[in-house]
């Protein structure tokens, strides 16, 4: 069994089916790309990873454990399964390092000391150390998503779901984040990310996926992916990116 | 561009204006007629006005009638700028000026016209022999009255401080139940919306009655000993409670949904996220409308008088009905002004400066 196992995955909003039967399987220290147009369903599958969505049928697995259905603790569930949002989402009423710290001490059982000593050298490692007292509204869209990183990071997290975190940057700003997720996978980080940034899944991913209209339609390696696709949707969606310059 | 399209005058060509003395002259006329009226009425007054008035308010009308002569300023300015419109040969110049005098005429006709707002008001207080100041502005009854009046409206503070403390509580509360999540809140949630709806349907007064009277005579343990203080603080938090509750309602789902899901996403739960990351949002957020709410509680202090409270209402009536006059009201009635005022623009300066955060 994998160590992340999507199986069956289905999620309506009404009578609108956003998810139709998703089956997927991660390994440890992978990383995985979902690739395909807006409203294919790659946040939602993320989302009901984390369970922020409830899901309408299917099982999620997470190291030999059922991790959906009813009665799961989702608060356990989302200390082993992190996740970065498209807008950052810091909290702007504290500085960095109280959103740093926030879950560490009064979720992780770490002393205030402890937790400060550990968000300081996570935000050293992406250079913001200098950052710790400023508030988000001080810094930089790249800084924040930097900051809502390390937020993630600080709780340890077994597997990590970045939903299209540079999809709101500025062009100039994309690359120090996905520097970031660089190393991150460079380290061995289980990682599934929802993106648009062509190039760079076609740089880390272990495997590329691609969603249409909530159907895994295909994957594979990426080099195959974007040099051959299968699939003749596949070809289209990427035929439109490279009309728009992003590949 | 053509040579004919340059020599043909365009439709939308700027005009240049004909010098006219017209909007200065209606600015003088509204600063003389102002000003003649102003002391028609200083004149009145020092006849009429009665006992300790006469030179109160004889010295305010004198220094109002010399203040009005200000409104001569912008009169007199257009009157100047029309003059020298009139001299000018440059065509922008003359616009300019132009422009000045009408906007000095209109500044001098829009004092004119607040200044005889103010006489009219004037002229009601000394109206029938100066009956109306007889009977609201007593300069002996507000005399004698005042120092118990402010020792009872220390009650009225007591009551609002007391109460508000409570409410910010209680609305919290109330605000939370309200947005209660999923199946298992239904039951909570329905029980505070309907708390809010009957609290809020409810004339304040009516709450107050019903629990300073009730409360005693059913005898309830501990309720029914409260004082009479105590009971109209008792009816005023869970009268603005319920409106309380609204305005944290309104700050919490005010706060963008993806903070929620930062939130939980890191492992907190629904009520941890709350108190972490959502109230202390909304918080801040409603603090303006929360002042307002405030205000309005400290002046329903007022109402406890109905169960028998001594506040400083009820003090008041006792000396105007002593005295067959209701100058000690207009007591009451000065000191909550005094309070209010500064709090009122507490609040705009709170908006204020949200807005140019936001900006």
């Amino acid at each position: 069994m994998a160590f992340l196992e999507i199986s069956g995955l289905r999620k309506s909003y009404g009578d609108h089916e956003v998810l139709r039967g998703i089956d997927l399987a991660v390994e440890r220290h992978q990383v995985i790309c979902l690739i395909g147009a807006s409203g294919s369903g790659k946040s939602t599958l993320l989302r009901c990873i984390n369970a922020l969505e409830t899901i309408d049928a299917g099982q999620i697995g997470l190291d030999g454990e059922v991790v959906s259905g009813a009665g799961v603790d989702v608060n356990l569930l989302r200390r082993d399964v992190g996740m970065v949002f498209q807008s950052y989402n810091l909290f702007p009423h504290m500085n960095v390092i109280d959103n740093v710290t926030l879950a560490p001490i009064r979720l992780g059982g770490l002393s205030r000391e402890q937790a400060t000593a550990k968000a300081t050298a996570l935000l050293e490692r992406v250079g913001l150390a200098d950052k710790a007292k400023a508030f988000p509204d001080r810094l930089s869209g790249g800084q924040q998503q930097r900051v809502a990183i390390v937020r993630t990071l600080a709780m340890e997290p077994r597997v990590l779901l970045l939903d299209e975190i540079t999809a709101a940057l500025d062009p100039e700003l994309v690359a120090e984040v996905l520097g970031i997720v660089r190393q991150l996978a460079a380290e061995g980080m289980t990682m599934l990310l929802a993106t648009h940034e062509m190039g760079f899944a076609r740089e880390v991913a272990d495997t590329v996926c691609f969603l249409h209209q909530g159907s895994l339609l295909e994957m594979g390696p990426p080099e195959q992916i974007f040099t051959e696709p299968a699939e003749e949707r596949t070809r289209m969606f990427l035929k439109s990116i490279i009309a728009a310059g992003r590949l | 561009m053509t040579e004919t399209a340059q020599a043909a005058p365009r439709a939308t060509a700027q005009p240049v204006p004909t010098p006219g003395r017209g909007p200065a002259l209606i600015g003088l006329a509204a600063a003389t007629i102002a000003t003649a009226d102003t002391w028609a009425v200083t004149a009145t007054v020092f006849e009429a006005a009665a006992g300790g008035w006469r030179w109160v308010l004889g010295g305010a009308a004198l220094a109002g009638a010399a203040a009005v002569l200000l409104v001569y300023r912008p009169a007199l300015d257009a009157w100047r700028s029309s003059g020298r419109c009139a001299a000018s040969a440059d065509p922008v110049e003359r616009r300019a000026l132009a422009a000045r005098a009408r906007e000095s005429a209109w500044t001098a006709s829009g004092l004119a016209f607040a200044v005889l707002c103010a006489l009219a008001l004037l002229v009601f207080v000394l109206a029938n022999d100066a009956a109306v100041q007889r009977t609201f502005l007593q300069s002996e009854l507000i005399a004698t009255s005042a120092l118990d009046i402010v020792r009872a409206f220390g009650t009225n503070l007591f009551i609002a401080v007391v109460a508000q403390a409570l409410v910010l509580v209680w609305g919290l509360v109330l605000a939370l139940a309200r947005l209660a999540p999923g199946r298992v809140g239904r039951p909570i949630r329905a029980l505070a919306i309907v708390y809010i709806d009957v609290i809020r349907a409810v004339p304040a007064i009516i709450v107050i009655y019903l629990i300073g009277f009730g409360l005693p005579i059913a005898e309830v343990p501990i309720l029914s000993g409260l004082s009479q203080t105590w009971y109209a603080i008792l009816a005023l938090t869970i009268v603005y409670g319920a409106y309380v509750a609204e305005v944290f309602r309104s700050g919490i789902e005010s706060v963008h949904p993806s903070q929620v899901s930062a939130s939980r996403s890191l492992g907190f739960s629904h009520l941890a996220t709350m108190r972490h990351v959502v109230v202390p949002q909304a918080t801040k957020r409603v603090i303006p409308p929360l002042l307002n709410d405030f205000i309005s509680l400290q002046k329903d202090t007022a109402l406890v008088n109905v169960i028998g409270t001594i506040d400083a209402f009820n003090q008041a009536k006792i000396f105007s009905s002593n005295h067959f006059n209701l100058s000690s009201v207009t007591v009451v009635a000065a000191l909550f002004i005094l309070i209010t005022i500064p709090q009122a623009r507490l609040v705009d300066r709170l908006i204020a400066r949200d807005k140019a955060r936001g900006a």
